[in-house]
């Protein structure tokens, strides 16, 4: 699994930086952010791109876990 | 929230929003002047005496009213997050030429579809040097550019932008001696709705926005990054509610010369808003985003503001602000210069940074 830190970051660039990740085609990802801009656009995306998305909060940050 | 839901949001409140700049208008606002961020930022640098062109000084509570929306809505959906850190003076900078930019098209994106929805072909212009602009910031947001993270602040460090705009109001309701504003028949400045209808205008799409990240480049920037038409929505939702409005009251006047607080230039609103969707790529969002942001307590969109409104007071100062006449020569220069030097910044955060 592949896990990428896209805390203090603002969209659009948590989303490229999935979309980079997501061009190897794996099967599962996570991703830190912390603002609920990047949370909704990089779950949208993951979606788009057929992965099943589960969120967890804690402390202001989320965690994206994305699984195919 | 699902996608189909968020996209039903935010054609609703695009279109509550197109409504609203109509009515605004109809209350006395400038003609295509609902709201425009860039105008209405050189109103208050000018009732603040930052630059003296006597015509455009008043300050607007609109701007306030979207950053205190923005601020309530954020508090009570406790997103109200402090944060800060990334590259505040380079974005000062964007926000300094995103304003020259759109002080030579006479708008900035929000007033551009509302030019655009009146009937002011001049904004078909601007529209394909914002469009322009947007995939110049793309290209470089391609290849890697960033402004590095942003990191959490003291809660009075997110609460300062959204004070100072109380201040603002309290100002505009005191109005001392040394606030400025544009005499009766003096100029667009002087044409507003009253301030209660206009803060509360401002209250309400400041909220509206900052549920559904409202964001004017966002729309065509995600179309193209990742085929993602969410934030176009919106976009295309204000024109569609402005574009009815205008026709449903009259005032829809398609044409080119004569248009309400516009030049004829073709060339040179292309390129004002090439600059302005250029910077606001690589700032991450529109002037209506930077002040949404700024309400949730982000330090680096308030920066940002602040270049905005310095940006206008230079335009003013400097005679780089277009007029009905069209541009100047030194205007022409600015946005030259704008665009050199938005090239410069997204290069050096792009290719120069070996960590």
């Amino acid at each position: 699994m592949e896990k990428l830190d896209a805390r203090g970051l603002s969209c659009p660039e948590p989303v490229i930086m999935i979309r980079k990740a997501m061009l190897s085609g794996g099967e599962r990802y996570e991703m830190v952010v912390d603002n609920t801009a990047a949370k909704e656009n990089v779950t949208r995306y993951a979606q788009h791109q057929g992965y099943q998305v589960a969120v967890t909060a804690s402390g202001g940050e989320y965690t994206l876990t994305m699984t195919k | 929230m699902g996608v189909k839901q968020e996209r039903t949001a935010i054609v609703l409140a695009g279109l509550v929003i197109g409504v609203v700049a109509v009515a605004l208008v109809l209350l006395g606002n400038p003609a295509n002047m609902g709201f425009c961020i860039a105008c209405f930022l050189r109103d208050i640098s000018g009732g603040l005496g930052l630059h003296r062109a006597a015509a455009v000084q008043y300050l607007r509570p609109e701007i306030p009213g979207l950053v205190l929306g923005s601020f309530a809505v954020a508090l009570v959906k406790k997103e109200f997050a402090p944060r800060g850190g990334s590259s505040p003076i380079t974005r000062f900078v964007l926000g300094f030429f995103v304003m020259i930019g759109c002080l030579m098209f006479l708008g900035c994106p929000f007033r551009m579809i509302l030019r655009l929805a009146g009937g002011d072909g001049n904004a078909l212009f601007g529209f394909v040097g914002f469009a322009a602009g947007i995939l110049a910031g793309v290209f470089f947001l391609n290849k890697g550019y960033s402004l590095k993270r942003t990191y959490r602040q003291p809660a009075a460090e997110g609460g300062v932008l959204p004070a100072i705009m109380a201040v603002l109001l309290v100002l505009l309701a005191a109005a001392p001696s040394f606030i400025f504003f544009t005499e009766a028949g003096g100029g667009p400045g002087a044409l507003h709705a009253a301030v209660l209808v206009s803060l509360a205008a401002g209250l309400l799409v400041g909220a509206l926005a900052q549920r559904t990240r409202l964001c004017m480049v966002g729309g065509i920037r995600d179309l193209v990054l990742f085929r993602e038409p969410k934030l176009l929505m919106g976009f295309a939702a204000i024109f569609v509610a402005a574009l009815v409005g205008s026709l449903c009251l009259g005032k829809f006047v398609p044409g080119f010369a004569g248009q309400p607080v516009a030049h004829t230039d073709g060339l040179w609103n292309a390129l004002g808003m090439f600059l302005t969707g250029y910077g606001c790529v690589l700032l991450g969002g529109c002037p209506l985003r930077q002040l949404v942001l700024a309400g949730e307590g982000n330090a680096d969109s308030a920066v940002t503001v602040v270049g905005l409104l310095v940006g206008a007071a230079f335009a003013h100062n400097f005679g780089l602000a277009s007029s009905g006449a069209g541009p100047t020569g030194a205007g022409k220069i600015a946005v030259i210069t704008g665009i050199a030097v938005v090239s410069a910044i997204a290069c050096a955060n792009t290719f120069g940074k070996k960590e």
